[in-house]
């Protein structure tokens, strides 16, 4: 009988310690002696690691959180999800311009961030992607993705190459043809791929056209896929380039065969938008020849850029917005620069010294500072994107890996099927 | 009953009587009413009317949402992978519990280590085993592939081709579920009485006739159930599937994708259309609602075709 009490005074016990530890932890945002805690949602990698510990360094009653999304396509669903449920997204929440257009169609639903202390501090173009019809500005501009070649050195030297940045870049030319011959001169000798991936050259070409999937004059409307003649030609050279003619590496981005060929000598060059520099020093970890040449096929190209929105649900705007605009400033931007290469799209950080002298250890200390600001210059189009812009470049993405990748249909087979992938969108 | 001053408490007590059993089980109705029902009922609204996922919603259109889908290729590809997988995993997947429970039901040193290993598959988070199953099976650089070519084989495109595909994504699911329902056959095979087996055992009956004409057909109960759940189950599966690529659309084919994934990407995905995802939740559902039936008649006769045993025993074997 005794026994049986004290197992059960035990039993009770331990139960009661596991709630009391359970329970202890507390997610109100006001609590805590009056702090306010922020919650920043990113994703791939945006450089805030150092930047949110300083912020908190100078705002002692802000704790601020990041929430990391491994994926622009993830944190597109986690926003959309979210937004529509009207509840549970970040203060502040990382959006990706191929994905803006889709959310301005619910502005209402996001801040308007217009405010005299950012009035121009952004390039034209990038500020005007983040402006309502109304006049509103939702987001703030963080990076932009001018596009360089990455290399790496010691496979080119193997082919006989040159390996210094500035003849690379001379060989390279500035034609896609240019490259892609390159290319097949480098394959033709060493067996070895040379780009990784057909749909990244395809995000280099697409991102060169001024309309690719929607007209504007005059007025927006969408380009029936089958009447795409740009965008057929475009999905044309990338098959010759990658099927035909063998360049490509076969691989899908961000998966875990395209992770695991930056340590298998995969691939010898890979387009390489600012931000791209962070992600392939992360997979790319203890291999040595990578670097980076200034220039680019078809002149310049933008890939991406993100943006920073405060949802209108969150608890804590005003104190969002303070935040937004901090991380945004000019300096720190060129910080996060630093730490993982996304590129300023402040106007004044595209001009300052401090960015200018920036080298990248990893990439063979290259001036990435003012090789990332040349190809900015060179940059001449800017693509218009509309809300089904997302849903049309997936389709031609997918046309594209399906040839390049799965090996599961010829090219027309695979472009009929975005034509008609298309056409239930409807 | 003669009508006295007490025919007012004779009443309340009869009404205490009668209500009580309804009033016990009024809770769970209660809750699977508003957590169950009401969706169900909701969702069938949503589908018959223009929504999106952020405008809302747009009006009634009737059936359009269902004749939309139904016109969509895509959607019958989903049908067809979801059942080419459920196929794969759970014919499989019940034919391997009901063995390794029999192999359990035995005197075995350690019983309870091994009937409770079986168990460990389940409790791993299945985002986590589609991950590492991810890395596993992955086209170029995965652990299978490495094998076979090591051996001189060709490497498979586990993400490729669709029937690999389907076959990688089947052991996940079998990976986590086998366990499961092993221990529900387990426990239901524990229930027979063993003087039935060594009635059997006495008439003359070798060890693989007294499992499938005792054994088998006095767990038809549990057979069913682990059946029909994994129906349920298996029509409606998401996380391996949707975690087997770092895109998870299913594949640039969508030779992966399952109707529960498909219903996703029409609602959050590139069309953002929610009347179309509740109409494909609906098809679904009925989908579902048909196949557990077909699986329960086919159940209750396959496992009575060896019935002529438990009616003898069960009237009380006396030995």
């Amino acid at each position: 009988m005794r026994a049986k009490v004290m197992i059960s005074a035990t039993a009770v016990a331990a139960m009661l310690t596991l709630v009391a530890g359970c329970g202890a932890d507390s997610t109100d945002n006001e609590g805590e002696d009056g702090k306010v805690t922020l919650t920043v949602a990113t994703f791939n990698e945006f450089g805030y690691d150092d930047l949110l510990d300083e912020y908190m360094d100078l705002n002692p009653d802000v704790i601020v959180k990041e929430k990391k999304a491994a994926t622009s396509d993830e944190a597109r669903e986690n926003f959309m999800t979210k937004l529509a449920a009207g509840s549970g997204l970040s203060d502040i929440e990382g959006v990706e311009v191929d994905w803006l257009p889709e959310i301005m169609e619910s502005s209402d639903l996001l801040t308007d961030l217009t405010s005299d202390e950012v009035e121009g501090r952004w390039l034209d173009w990038k500020a005007a992607q983040a402006t309502t019809g109304d006049g509103a500005l939702i987001g703030y501009g963080t990076d932009i993705g001018p596009e360089g070649v990455c290399y790496r050195s010691d496979l080119f030297k193997k082919a006989g190459l040159p390996t210094d940045r500035e003849e690379v870049a001379a060989a390279m030319g500035s034609t896609w043809d240019d490259y892609f011959a390159m290319g097949k001169e480098f394959t033709g000798k060493t067996g070895t791929p040379w780009f990784d991936s057909a749909d990244a050259i395809f995000q280099g070409m697409v991102n060169q056209q001024a309309n690719p999937f929607s007209s504007t004059e005059p007025e927006e409307t969408l380009i029936p896929l089958d009447e795409n003649t740009e965008i057929k030609a475009i999905y044309d050279t990338i098959i010759q380039a990658s099927t035909t003619d063998d360049l490509s590496a076969n691989l899908q981005q961000w998966s875990t065969d395209w992770q695991q060929a930056f340590q298998n000598d995969g691939f010898a060059t890979m387009l390489c938008p600012g931000w791209m520099l962070g992600v392939i020093e992360g997979n790319a970890e203890g291999v040595e020849g990578w670097d980076i040449a200034n220039t680019f096929p078809g002149g310049g190209g933008n890939w991406g850029g993100s943006f920073l929105t405060v949802p209108a649900q969150g608890d804590n705007v005003e104190e969002a917005q303070k935040l937004a605009a901090w991380l945004t400033a000019p300096e720190q931007q060129i910080k996060a620069f630093k730490a993982k290469g996304t590129f300023p799209s402040q106007v004044e950080g595209l001009t300052s010294p401090d960015l200018l002298g920036v080298t990248n250890a990893f990439f063979n200390d290259a001036p990435t500072g003012e090789i990332l600001a040349e190809r900015a210059k060179a940059v001449t189009v800017v693509p218009f994107k509309g809300p089904s812009y997302f849903a049309y470049r997936q389709a031609v993405t997918d046309a594209i890996n399906r040839v390049d990748v799965d090996e599961s249909a010829t090219p027309d087979e695979s472009w009929e099927q975005a034509i008609s992938d298309v056409a239930a969108l409807m | 009953m003669p009508r006295d001053a007490t025919s007012f408490r004779h009443t309340l007590n009869r009404w205490d009587v009668k209500s009580a059993p309804y009033l016990y089980v009024a809770p769970f109705f209660i809750i699977f009413g508003i957590v169950g029902l009401f969706p169900l009922v909701y969702t069938a609204y949503v589908s018959v009317h223009e929504w999106g996922l952020i405008t809302g919603n747009q009006g009634f259109i009737g059936f359009e949402n269902y004749s939309d889908v139904l016109a969509q290729e895509r959607f019958w590809q989903a049908m067809r992978n979801t059942f080419s997988i459920f196929l794969l995993s759970t014919i499989p997947q019940l034919i391997l519990a009901i063995w390794i429970a029999a192999v359990l039901d035995a005197n075995l040193r350690a019983k309870t280590f091994w009937r409770m290993g079986v168990l460990v598959p389940y409790v791993v988070a299945p985002v986590a085993v589609g991950l590492i199953f991810n890395q596993m099976f992955a086209d170029k650089s995965g652990f299978f592939n490495a094998v076979l070519t090591s051996v001189g084989m060709d490497p498979i495109g586990w993400h490729s081709d669709p029937f690999f595909a389907h076959m990688a994504i089947a052991s996940m699911v079998n990976f986590r579920w086998t366990g499961y329902n092993t221990v529900i056959l387990l426990a239901a095979m524990q229930a027979i009485p063993r003087d039935l087996i060594e009635a059997a055992v006495v008439d003359g009956a070798n060890r693989v006739q007294r499992f499938f004409r005792v054994t088998v057909p006095l767990l038809r109960p549990t057979i069913i159930f682990v059946v029909i759940t994994s129906t349920i189950g298996g029509l409606q599966i998401f996380d391996e599937p949707r975690m087997f690529d770092q895109i998870g659309l299913g594949g640039s084919d969508r030779q992966y994708m399952t109707v529960t994934m498909y219903l996703y990407e029409l609602g959050w995905g590139s069309q953002r259309d929610f009347g179309r995802a509740a109409a494909v939740a609906w098809i679904l559902f009925l989908v579902i609602v048909l196949i557990a039936v077909v699986n329960l008649a086919l159940t209750r006769r396959i496992a009575d075709s060896g019935a002529h045993v438990p009616e003898r025993a069960g009237k009380g074997v006396q030995s």
